[in-house]
């Protein structure tokens, strides 16, 4: 697997980071070099085996149904680039 | 069931329909906090760390969530898969502070499954018709967005951000604008019966994605367009009607429907498209890193099987049995309320036949002139047996108990306590009944005479003067019987 510099231009819009032309070319070198190591998994023969979702064996653990967080509006609103009243303010956007 | 075909210049068409239904599960906390789900709060009032997408903030599922999609799955029949995961959907929007929405796309909870329509509920002889569900999965609703409160910026209330929502999606099995009207009604009434959605499409706790597309009767599936977030079934149906229309006029007149993502307006009963960016469903879909995979064990799945209500077409069989004409078992099972309503009365110890036509005549008839739904009715089951009880022990005639009713609806008084104290009492007083209708046939003689000589239809006339007479508190049955003797 390997990524051109159009996948890599469009990755980079989908995460609304700005990259220059130059940035591309030197991310498509760096990508590919990760993807290529990574690829080295692709040598063991996992026929049979379960995919792992946990690095250790773990159960999901579930939550009872009762209101314990919130009610804390300063805090959340604390590190907002702007905000108006009780709201975060965005610039406007409406299609 | 019912052919819907479009006539265009070139022959008939039909529509392929298929929902997409967004339901709010009904919890106190959401899915990955233990923030509240309450509505109408202060803005970012039911907010936590995690619902803001704060750095370092880990999600935890809410075990209710998760059983109240299993219940619902199981109310439809549906396979329940023990092993599903979440997976990250990635986009950019301001109501979504993660960047991105934890659905389950590769592993759902529930699987496929099916439900049965008829598209006249109350018509016990309308066709029916199986409806496939592909899928319910459970993922995050996102936040809200204003954008007329200031000239340059949205406001963004994160409140609903983290709402536990089921997405049920049907198979493509719906051919008309009727069929989904009953498709989402049923599904409705049966979330209801479950609890596991209040069903409340005006604020939005149900909408719904409406999948349409058009083809010659049998020929290959065409191109569909997904029309979005309609919040009701009224709007629904009007949106696919227009949107049949628009793509058969599209390809007749040489163009092509677009794979693309439309808006209902309701106020120009038309669909418009929303213009956006090439690759906004580049949704990037990845198992979520921050969550192991749901694993439902026996006890789990048995205790959500063993707590699922009486269905509706299940209590409709069995409200026939009890001797309910079909259109009146359909009709009181058609809302949860209303059965609920029902039972209650039977609880109380009413007859079945008496207790549904009361409630379909009486009841429903006060509550429409009163604009209330049921659930606001100023008289209570409790309260309603009580004057049932009285008619029933002939305490009271069936036409008494319609003034006791209004009056139970104006005062809130009990029924014996309106009887005991109007003196509204029947009486079984044959004699006093018996002076009545003496002086009544002396002062009609002419109809007792026409009476005697064959015209059998002015015993009603006898009947109706009595029970005036008698303020119409007599035994009707003994009116019956004491005019017979009397007329000869």
């Amino acid at each position: 697997m390997s990524v051109d510099k159009d996948t890599v231009n469009k990755i980079a819009r989908l995460s609304r980071i700005a990259i220059s032309d130059a940035e591309a070319d030197k991310m498509v070198g760096e990508l590919n070099g990760i993807l290529a190591w990574v690829e080295q998994l692709g040598e063991v023969d996992v026929t049979g085996v379960e995919p792992m979702t946990a690095v250790i064996s773990n159960k999901l653990r579930l939550r009872d149904d009762v209101v314990t967080d919130g009610d804390v509006r300063d805090k959340v609103l604390a590190n907002a680039p702007a905000k108006e009243g009780s709201f975060f303010g965005v610039p406007k956007v409406i299609e | 069931m019912s052919e819907y075909r479009i006539q265009g210049n070139t022959g008939e068409w039909e529509v392929v329909i298929g929902l997409e239904v967004h339901a709010q599960i009904t919890s106190e906390s959401k899915l990955f906090s233990g923030s509240s789900t309450g509505f109408g709060a202060e803005p970012n009032s039911h907010v936590s760390l995690v619902d803001a997408a704060m750095p370092g903030m880990l999600p935890v599922p809410n075990r209710e969530c998760l059983r109240q999609a299993v219940r619902t799955g199981m109310a439809i029949n549906a396979q329940i898969n023990r092993w599903s995961r979440f997976d990250r959907k990635n986009y950019f929007y301001a109501d979504l502070p993660q960047g991105y929405q934890i659905s389950q796309l590769y592993h759902p909870i529930v699987g496929e499954g099916e439900i049965e329509v008829t598209l006249n509920e109350k018509d016990p002889d309308s066709p029916t018709k199986k409806i496939g569900i592909e899928r319910i999965h459970v993922e995050q609703d996102a936040g809200k967005l204003m954008h007329d409160q200031h000239p340059t910026m949205s406001f963004v209330d994160l409140n609903r951000s983290g709402v536990a929502l089921m997405e049920i999606v049907s198979r493509p099995d719906i051919s008309s604008p009727q069929e989904a009207g009953a498709y989402l009604k049923k599904l409705r009434s049966i979330l209801r019966y479950v609890g596991s959605c209040d069903g409340n499409m005006e604020q939005g706790s149900m909408r719904a994605d409406v999948n349409v597309s058009v083809r010659k009767p049998g020929g290959e599936l065409g191109t569909r367009t997904e029309t979005k977030n309609v919040n009701s079934i009224r709007f629904m149906m009007q949106a696919i009607e227009y949107e049949a229309q628009r793509q058969v006029d599209l390809i007749e007149g040489g163009g092509a429907v677009v794979q693309e993502t439309r808006l209902f307006d309701p106020n120009k009963m038309e669909t418009r498209s929303m213009r956006s960016k090439e690759d906004a469903h580049d949704y990037r879909y990845f198992p979520d890193p921050d969550l192991l995979p749901v694993e439902l064990d026996d006890a789990f799945l048995e205790e959500c099987l063993a707590s699922l209500p009486e269905l509706p077409d299940a209590k409709r069989a069995r409200y026939e049995a009890l001797g309910l004409t079909a259109y009146n078992a359909a009709v009181l099972t058609a809302e949860a309320e209303t059965a609920f309503w029902f039972e209650d009365l039977l609880a109380e110890g009413v007859d079945a036949k008496q207790a549904s036509n009361w409630l379909m005549s009486e009841l429903f008839g006060a509550l429409n002139k009163l604009g209330k739904v049921l659930d606001e009715s100023p008289v209570n089951p409790k309260q309603a047996a009580e004057l049932l009880g009285l008619v029933a022990n002939g305490t009271i005639s069936g036409s008494i108990a319609k003034q006791v009713f209004e009056i139970m609806l104006e005062t809130g008084q009990g029924a014996s306590a309106i009887v005991e104290e109007k003196g509204l009492k029947q009486t079984n007083d044959t004699g006093a009944i018996e002076a009545e209708i003496a002086k009544i046939m002396a002062a009609n003689e002419d109809k007792v005479t026409e009476y005697r000589s064959g015209k059998d239809k002015l015993f009603g006339f006898f009947v109706g003067q009595t029970m005036k007479a008698m303020q119409g508190k007599a035994n009707p049955q003994i009116i019956n019987d004491l005019l017979k003797k009397a007329l000869g």
